[in-house]
């Protein structure tokens, strides 16, 4: 299969493998990114707070695997022929949230309970409080590893599950995350597709300047994993790439580089100061949602 | 003149915890891995490059499909194990029981045992049983572990127990932690009326003089001082207490309630084992009773030949017999 590199060095191959996803597909995916970042503004009105930054800017990732790319079926989070979609970075459970509501797992009212006591949807994602919230995440560099075990456990299985990890650029910095590479290489996993959003931001400022990865393909290439880097925030790019991923049991895992931009949809977020934790004050939430909307107009 | 310089009598290689002449067992826990394995197809095991080190080299060997190597990664290792387990197969992960707890804590805390799941990880070299020093030493893996929540530990004293404990593993529903002891394993509990149960303490010998409560090899040497003792007069009881979570109190607090001078002899450092179980346990019960302690000190400890250190540090039976003596003198 094709190994697209640095996306600056794409837009050949990108326009060939266009064919493939339909304008009907692309709209209907669209919608569903919509829905997500709609979700994630009115959570994050709730609690006043939350990651909505990285929800936004995660979100057309979302819709895409949780639209397109993994096997589910509709409010049965326990249906055994799922793929497994594991939540690394479980600061991002706000944007979970919003794409377990879009497969039936979650309902849109307990959207309303986010982060609250006792709600089944706390800030960080925990796998015993939300149906479809297949690991415990917050401490980073953990889900990788998971999805080692789980995909070894397929493959002794026989079954052609995938799992999808998302993982964020911030968790390359943890050794963990490269055993994890190392061994799906080693061990051949076709199973595991790993999905990094690459937002280029961390705790502590700009992944830049807190601890450079770079060049992040040619780091996942050496560790014997197939690499497609895409504008994260291009509905039809991300399709592409999730088309083209091989079957279950071929024997390379491949990793998706999804380039995304914090506050994504809003555009006063997305030019925003860049923060970990964005904060926005009350009078904004609606100017947020009447942005969302006009953007998702055109 | 030069003269040669007088040759070293002790090596770090000597390693077996075996007495001379003891019937000992080679590899019980990869044998009772394997046997169970036969019938169990749900059962898998990995290693993180350690295999020949902690007897999974059998199990590797009789199922060569259900072993996964893992490399020297123990992150990855424990949380390969944690997604076998989320997809219903039973994992026992192993390696040196340094590099589970000190390197691998937070995948065994979070990954493992907040979800409650069914890995059995099974750590060789626990307490001083290596001359290699503190990195291989794990005298601290107790501490360490025992505040996890849901966690069982098991200390076993002989092959006997390993081979016992390894069903029971299996059975438990949540994660469990072995302190293995390797390749050839005295065969000690075969002589007792006794065999293993997951959260019991089993008295193995009854003694009006002194009470042993004790767990791991610390049990084969405290029957050893015990029938040694005897020539002296001094009656001892032995109580082998293998799971040192959860702590089976309430045996231990019927024991203790006898009156008896309380020893408490364990493989593990002096904080957070099993002598501080017992005096935290008996003291939150309202019966708190004064203990003597066999156990290795809160420093790193020495390298050098395994019986020289035995020695060094109170844990061979004859420094047992020596504070005993001298506790009831």
């Amino acid at each position: 299969m094709g190994i697209l590199s640095e996306p600056s060095q794409n837009a050949t191959t990108d326009l060939l493998q266009l064919t493939s996803v339909s304008d009907e597909l692309e709209a209907e995916i669209r919608q569903v990114a919509t829905r997500i970042r709609r979700r994630v503004l009115k959570m994050g009105e709730v609690q006043g707070q939350g990651y909505v930054g990285q929800g936004l800017g995660f979100a057309d990732a979302l819709a895409v695997v949780y639209g397109y790319a993994a096997r589910s079926r509709t409010g049965q989070p326990e249906w055994d022929g799922r793929d497994r979609v594991l939540l690394s970075i479980g600061h991002y459970a706000i944007a979970l949230y919003a794409a377990l509501a879009e497969v039936g797992y979650v309902a849109e009212d307990d959207l309303e309970t986010y982060g609250m006591d006792d709600s089944r949807l706390p800030m960080s994602g925990m796998a015993s409080y939300t149906p479809g919230m297949e690991i415990s995440g917050g401490s980073l560099g953990h889900g990788l590893g998971i999805g080692v075990g789980i995909g070894l456990a397929f493959r002794t299985q026989r079954k052609d599950n995938r799992i999808f990890a998302l993982v964020s650029d911030g968790e390359l910095n943890e050794g963990s995350t490269w055993e994890a590479a190392a061994a799906a290489a080693h061990h051949r996993l076709g199973n595991l597709v790993a999905v990094v959003d690459m937002n280029g931001l961390q705790a502590d400022g700009p992944t830049r300047d807190v601890l450079g990865m770079g060049p992040v393909d040619a780091k996942w290439r050496a560790f014997g994993w197939d690499v497609h880097h895409v504008d994260g925030n291009n509905i039809r790019a991300l399709l592409e790439a999730f088309s083209a991923l091989p079957a279950a049991d071929s024997d390379r895992p491949t990793v998706i580089l999804c380039d995304t931009v914090v506050g994504k949809g809003v555009p006063f977020l997305e030019s925003r100061e860049r923060n970990h934790f964005m904060r926005i004050d009350q009078h904004e939430w609606a100017l947020a949602n009447i942005a969302l909307a006009e953007g998702s107009q055109v | 003149m030069n003269t040669p310089a007088p040759r070293l009598t002790t090596s770090a290689m000597i390693a077996s915890i075996a007495e001379e002449g003891q019937a000992t067992r080679k590899a019980p826990f990869g044998q009772a891995l394997a046997d169970l394995a036969d019938g169990r197809t749900d059962i898998v095991g990995l290693s993180a490059d350690l295999a020949k080190y902690t007897d999974m080299h059998i199990f590797r060997d009789r199922h060569p499909d259900r072993f996964f190597q893992m490399g020297m990664a123990e992150q990855v290792l424990l949380g390969a194990a944690a997604g076998m387990a989320e997809e219903g197969l039973v994992p026992f992960a192993s390696t040196y029981s340094v590099f589970a707890t000190r390197r691998a804590y937070d995948f065994l805390a979070l990954d493992i045992a907040e979800p409650n799941l069914n890995v059995n990880i099974v750590g060789a070299l626990p307490g001083l049983t290596t001359g290699y020093g503190p990195s291989h030493q794990a005298t601290e893996d107790i501490a360490i572990l025992r505040g996890i929540p849901g966690l069982v530990i098991i200390d076993p004293c002989d092959a006997v127990d390993i081979e016992q404990a390894v069903p029971a593993m299996v059975a438990h529903p949540g994660p469990t932690y072995l302190r293995l002891l390797r390749g050839a394993v005295p065969v000690v509990l075969d002589e007792y009326d006794y065999t293993f149960e997951m959260g019991k303490a089993k008295l193995l010998r009854d003694g009006g003089d002194v009470l042993f409560i004790s767990s791991g090899l610390m049990t084969m040497r405290a029957l050893e001082a015990a029938r040694r003792l005897e020539a002296d007069r001094i009656n001892v009881a032995v109580l082998h207490s293998p799971t040192i979570k959860p702590l089976d109190l309430a045996t231990i607090a019927t024991e203790v309630a006898k009156g008896r001078p309380v020893v408490v002899l364990e493989n593990h450092s002096i904080v957070g084992g099993l002598t501080e179980a017992i005096a935290s346990g008996l003291a939150l019960r309202k019966t708190p009773v004064p203990l003597h302690s066999i156990s290795l000190p809160d420093a790193f400890l020495d390298a050098g030949a395994l019986p020289t250190l035995h020695d060094r540090y109170g844990l061979s039976v004859t420094k047992v017999m020596e504070r005993v003596k001298g506790i009831l003198a």
